[in-house]
């Protein structure tokens, strides 16, 4: 059929080239031989450009009337702005009656408190409370606007000071809230186009600064050195424009979601060679690792100046609020102009940052500390070895003790209802307040869920034995 | 909105021309210099991006000295301010030991608690002893104290909504419960001038003429499948941060009732600062709270605190507490911070026992009146509407930005400018911010200084009318 039709279009064609040629045989025009062929050529070309130039067909396009419009808002229904509330709610949390120390009141009862990471046991220290009262009465509670507008009080600047030099960095910036700290450090230095290489089991704070960035953001498996170095190979090798573009590698030093120490030497090793910046969470690792409490570099002995951008929240081993950033003078002041945390919002209240510059000194002044808590680590950790059907599987170094399911129900959800079971007589019945990495459905980390223990200097020997004991009682009774 | 005047329009203009041609000339030179020196920065991009660091480089670092000023003192009407100097023409600025005691037309501190407050702090300082600055714990772990809840319960009953949830930050309030409320197929309708903070928020959810817009989207629904939309919230505010404007709640809840469209209303200015009981524009404008889904704000500010609020229905906020990541990971706002909102509620509500509350209220409702009737005598451009304790003053020209703000703290008057990333390029402007603590005295010298220093910079666009003597004013008011 198709090649019937070929035929005759050849036969047409080829008699239309003999009706031409004839007249117009062997004419030559500028030197070009006119015969019939070009002249049914330049046809078809001049029907092909007019077909071309004409615009293709689109169905007449009515707007909608006033009344179709008036129709449609009618008509439509809209969701109601939260699901319902199902009945699988967890159960409120406890309401605390004291200071969050390590030991405090639930219910009217004292409870040894695992629930809050007070890793120095400064929550209650007399100087602490001290030197907020004076603050208290000098500057008031708030710093009633933001810091470019008469928000800058002299202690934030010597906070700030006091942390850099505590650090060995050029410079550090104070935020108002621990969490907001890195959301809003990530999309000041990364933006639409750069690459950003992240650990798959960072908190939701790092994730939210992940997407707020709209960089692109590839993932390597939690704290897997070849992962991420097959990563970072990929991504660059080969890649020219990847030289154009800022590339960061985001890690955190201890994992809130697991417990796990990042291997800063490899990363830095890593870092160099591929030529990434490296923007290190340190909220659970500073004033906790290291011989003096300066954190993951100080553990491994790596220069300070090769962490590009470190922040931390202060809520936890500084026992006040807030967070900061630290780099060089480049990277702070460039975010005291465009971090939108630090811009737009008021500053921290003055009495914390006088907390944290106290908790500092402290720290630089009782080193010793940090051996009872890395002390009370151990023991812990020896008294959960062996709890049943738990396993700890965070790191030796890490404040967090990490206690996982050694078989998982099946679900995160059943794990969690199972070891929410466990949470709740523990503390019921034994008052020993811990808690469980519970997350927001929000959060995309995907790791395993279990019991966390914050273990603080303060804690006693008694205390840590009671919590193991308890554990293992109530752990035999459930999971068996 | 500000209509900008065409002469201004082009000397603002030709002023940011200029400097931008001066930058690049410099930044050119800057180059050729830089090339002699060797590349130390080895396959790195830089850190800082283009036009984004030409503007720091060339543009701010010259008027730095305005912004991010010390105070030696709490944010009360007089501050003492720490004096800076620089060697390198602003590059970097350091701190002196030498104060100025300024008067303060900067702060948010709209009923002045940000002071030491006779009946505040000492309950400040109680909570502080009983429960330490931190909790170091999340609110869903370890984190909530008697006092969260107390709080809770406090802001819901002030505002009039069945509940509410406080979080440690008014930015993170925003930023962290917007994507919770809306997901992917929801729009978001946020007002032009909406705070950083909700822009962040809307983008962290991945989802005008308020009635043409609505009517819009709901006809056309989602872009390119054109499904109809989930939801739509509109977002406003109550006071504009940088217009000093009051929102129309009235109209605005009406249109988005008959749209069915949700309402957010972001009190971050307004709670605390107007309204008869200080209860914000709701109350001001007479609209039901019942009628507004979401009514968030902050303590940073009336209540000289830290943090923010949501509150909303019952079931909404049960939602919140199940899902909001804020809740889940951040540190609990600081105990004696928490103290510090109960009991300036308590003062607003009158239930300390005494009526200062009310007296701040009327006292701030009397000094933004008179401060910005007597602005507007004088022939400045005042933004905003009546009560609003905002005026914002325009300036144009980024000259008289760090001209204004310097001959202003010579004569010991803190003011605050606003330029760039807050404001569009064209519309700087000061900000004055009244306080219930400022004295009567107190506005009538900074008038006298503003109006000396606006003949001075040239920024009193508007005509003179004509009016007594200031001073004759005061004596009769003395006596
Ligand atoms: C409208 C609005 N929302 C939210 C915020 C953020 O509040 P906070 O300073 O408590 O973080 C502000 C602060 O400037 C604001 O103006």
């Amino acid at each position: 059929m198709a090649s019937g039709v070929m035929n005759v279009t050849t036969a047409a064609l080829d008699w239309l080239s003999a009706a031409f040629d004839a007249p117009l045989a062997r004419a030559v025009v500028f030197g070009v031989h006119i015969d019939g062929h070009l002249v049914v050529e330049v046809l078809l070309i001049a029907v092909i450009l007019f077909q071309l130039s004409r615009k293709s067909y689109k169905p007449p396009k009515k707007p909608l009337t006033e009344k179709e419009i008036d129709n449609l808002c009618e008509e439509w229904v809209p969701e109601p702005l939260c699901p319902p509330i199902t009945k699988q709610i967890e159960a409120e949390a406890p309401i605390l009656e004291s200071a969050a120390g390590p030991h405090t009141v639930v219910d009217g009862k004292e409870v040894v408190n695992f629930a809050s990471a007070n890793y120095l046991g400064l929550v209650g220290h007399e100087k602490i409370v001290d030197s907020c009262i004076g603050s208290l009465e000098k500057y008031g509670v708030g710093a009633c606007g933001p810091r470019g507008f008469y928000g800058t009080i002299d202690v934030h600047l010597d906070c700030e000071k006091k942390i850099s030099n505590f650090l060995g960095t050029p410079d550090s910036v104070l935020y108002s809230y621990g969490m907001s700290t890195i959301f809003s450090v990530i999309p000041a230095f990364c933006k639409k186009g750069d690459i950003i290489v992240a650990d798959e089991g960072v908190h939701w704070g790092v994730q939210n600064g992940l997407y707020l960035s709209r960089s692109t953001v590839v993932y390597f498996k939690h704290n897997d050195m070849a992962s991420l170095e097959s990563t970072l190979e990929k991504l660059t090798r080969g890649n020219k424009r990847a030289e154009k573009l800022r590339r960061y590698i985001v890690v955190e030093s201890v994992y809130q979601n697991s417990g796990q120490v990042a291997p800063l030497d490899q990363i830095v090793r890593l870092k160099e060679k591929y030529h990434f910046r490296v923007i290190l969470d340190e909220s659970h690792s500073f004033g906790v690792l290291g011989k003096s409490g300066r954190g993951l570099a100080e553990h491994y002995g790596v220069p300070i100046e090769k962490i590009d951008i470190i922040t931390a929240g202060m809520g936890n081993a500084l026992a006040t609020d807030g967070g900061f950033c630290t780099g060089s003078v480049r990277v702070v002041d460039h975010q005291r102009l465009s971090s939108s945390g630090y811009v737009f919002s008021a500053s921290l209240p003055p009495f914390l940052a006088s907390a944290a510059i106290t908790a500092v000194d402290y720290l630089h002044e009782n080193p010793s500390i940090l051996e009872t808590l890395k002390n009370n680590i151990n023991i812990l950790r020896k008294g959960l070895a062996d709890v049943p059907g738990l396993e700890v599987t965070s790191s030796s170094l890490s404040p967090i003790v990490f206690l996982k399911l050694k078989k998982s129900k099946g679900s995160q959800n059943s794990d969690l209802q199972l070891l929410e079971k466990i949470v709740n007589r523990v503390l019921h019945e034994d008052s020993v307040f811990l808690v469980l990495s519970k997350r927001s459905a929000l959060d995309k980390c995907r790791l395993p869920v279990g019991i966390r223990l914050f273990v603080s200097a303060g804690h006693s020997e008694s205390d840590i034995l009671k919590a193991c004991e308890s554990l293992k009682r109530v752990a035999a009774l459930e999971i068996a | 909105m500000v209509r900008l005047p065409y002469f201004s329009a082009l000397t603002t203009l030709f002023s940011y021309g200029l400097l931008f041609a001066f930058g690049q000339l410099r930044d050119f030179f800057r180059k050729i210099l830089d090339w002699f020196k060797s590349k130390d920065l080895h396959g790195y991009a830089p850190i800082c991006l283009g036009l984004e660091d030409f503007y720091t480089r060339r543009l701010y670092l010259r008027i730095q000295d305005c912004f991010n000023r010390p105070i030696a003192s709490a944010p009360d009407s007089w501050i003492d301010v720490v004096e800076r100097y620089s060697k390198d023409n602003n590059k970097t600025l350091h701190r002196t030991s030498k104060i100025s005691k300024c008067l303060n037309l900067g702060s948010y501190n709209y009923l002045g608690f940000a002071a030491a407050d006779e009946y505040c702090t000492p309950q400040v300082i109680e909570s502080l002893k009983k429960y330490s600055p931190s909790t170091c714990s999340s609110r869903v772990d370890g984190g909530t104290t008697k006092l969260h809840v107390e709080l809770e319960e406090v802001v819901a009953r002030f505002v009039r909504k069945p509940a509410a949830i406080v979080l440690g930050m008014g930015y993170a309030t925003n930023s962290a419960i917007i994507p919770v409320l809306m997901g992917k197929g929801c729009l978001i309708i946020s007002d032009s001038l909406n705070h950083n903070s909700i822009v962040n928020g809307a983008r962290g959810s991945g989802a005008a003429h308020l009635e043409e817009v609505l009517r819009e989207q709901i006809a056309d629904g989602q872009p390119r499948t054109h499904r109809p939309w989930k939801k739509i919230i509109v977002i406003v505010e109550g006071i504009y941060s940088m217009e000093g404007e009051l929102c129309k709640l009235p109209e605005i809840i009406a249109v988005c009732k008959k749209y069915k469209a949700y309402t957010y209303l972001d009190e971050a200015h307004s709670i605390g600062a107007i309204g008869k009981s200080g209860r914000g524009v709701c109350e001001l404008l007479g609209v039901d709270t019942a009628d507004v889904d979401i009514m968030m704000g902050t303590f940073t500010k009336s209540f000289g605190s830290c943090g923010g609020y949501i509150a909303a229905s019952k079931e909404i906020i049960q939602h919140l507490r199940n899902t909001c990541p804020a809740h889940f990971y951040a540190t609990s706002m600081s105990p004696p911070a928490v103290q510090q909102v109960i009991s300036a509620i308590k003062v607003v509500l009158g239930e300390d026992g005494s009526n200062r509350g009310a007296q701040k209220l009327s006292q701030i409702r009397e000094n933004s009146n008179f401060f910005r009737s007597e602005l507007s005598k004088m022939g400045f451009e005042v933004l905003g509407d009546n009560d609003s304790p905002v005026m914002p003053i325009m300036l144009y020209n980024p000259a008289k930005i760090p001209a204004f703000s310097r001959e202003c703290l010579r004569c010991n008057v803190a003011v605050v400018t606003v330029a760039f990333p807050a404001t569009p390029l064209l519309l700087a402007r000061a900000r004055i911010c009244i306080s219930a603590s400022h004295t009567r005295e107190d506005l009538i010298k900074a008038l006298e200084v503003l109006s000396k220093v606006g003949d001075l910079v040239g920024i009193k666009y508007f005509p003179v009318e004509p009016q007594k003597d200031l001073a004759d004013e005061t004596q009769k008011k003395v006596e």
